[in-house]
């Protein structure tokens, strides 16, 4: 072997890469995590990304539980509930903040049709919940006020 | 960091509803400091996972816009009085945290 001093550098290097790679890898396997649809800065962007090749269907079978009108914009109470059978997953998109995809929660067949959180609403918007049912997308839209946006 | 994951249960013709707050920033990147005027890096949750005894029953991708100190509730069937949930959530630094309740 020919033991120059840029071929021993060079080997380092690829061998550190590989430790690195080694040690990122259950890091990985826990978070799934799709960046591309969660830093989309339009919703159909965001919907694109997360649901790529799936059209989304209007449907009454779903219902956003939020006040009308809220006053502090950082704290918005949001609940889904849907009628849907063999539910998949529920997302949550907000139209007109930065990053407009919210949160998305994946079912088991245990789980009933219901998710509840808080979420951070930045100016009077859209908000929008869609199911996954069956393999196709189902939502519903809801307008909300705010006061006071909280997205600072 | 203030951290803490709080976990109530009640089990109701044979749904059980979960309920949880997660204590976390959920810095977004947007914000400043008060007093010094620097931008605070964003800092949130990404995913959290949630067990029935040892079988996931839901887990959660969350963006920067899930409220400060996130509530989380959400119902399941097949659980009895005595089984135990457990909540772990990874942060966008790698940060992680579980906690297990046990259900009333």
């Amino acid at each position: 072997m020919n033991f120059t001093r840029r071929n021993f550098i060079s080997r380092l290097a690829s061998g550190a890469a590989i430790i690195v790679a080694g040690l990122l890898k259950p890091i990985l396997a826990f978070a799934d995590w799709n960046v591309d649809a969660f830093n989309a800065e339009t919703e159909s962007d965001a919907l694109a990304k997360f649901f790529p090749g799936l059209e989304v269907t209007p449907s009454d079978a779903i219902t956003i539980g939020v006040h009308d009108l809220v006053e502090n914009g950082a704290v918005v109470p949001l609940k889904v509930n849907t009628e849907l059978p063999n539910i998949e997953s529920i997302a949550i998109l907000v139209e007109k903040n930065p990053n407009p995809l919210i949160a998305n929660f994946n079912l088991t067949p245990a789980c009933a049709g219901f998710v509840a959180t808080r979420i951070k609403v930045g100016e009077p918007s859209n908000i929008t919940a869609i199911v996954k049912s069956d393999g196709k997308l189902f939502s519903t839209t809801k307008f909300v006020e705010v006061i006071e946006g909280g997205c600072g | 960091m203030a951290t803490g994951i709080r976990i109530r249960t009640s089990t109701k013709d044979e749904l059980t509803t979960v309920q949880a707050i997660l204590k976390h920033p959920m810095d977004t990147g947007n914000s400043r400091d008060p007093e010094t005027g620097n931008l605070i890096p964003a800092l949130f949750i990404e995913t959290v996972t949630i067990y029935h005894g040892d079988k996931v029953i839901l887990t959660c991708d969350w963006g920067r816009a899930v409220s400060k100190n996130p509530y989380l509730s959400f119902s399941f069937k097949g659980a009895k009085t005595g089984d135990t949930v457990r909540i772990s959530w990874q942060d966008s630094n790698g940060n992680t945290e579980s906690k297990e309740a046990v259900i009333q």
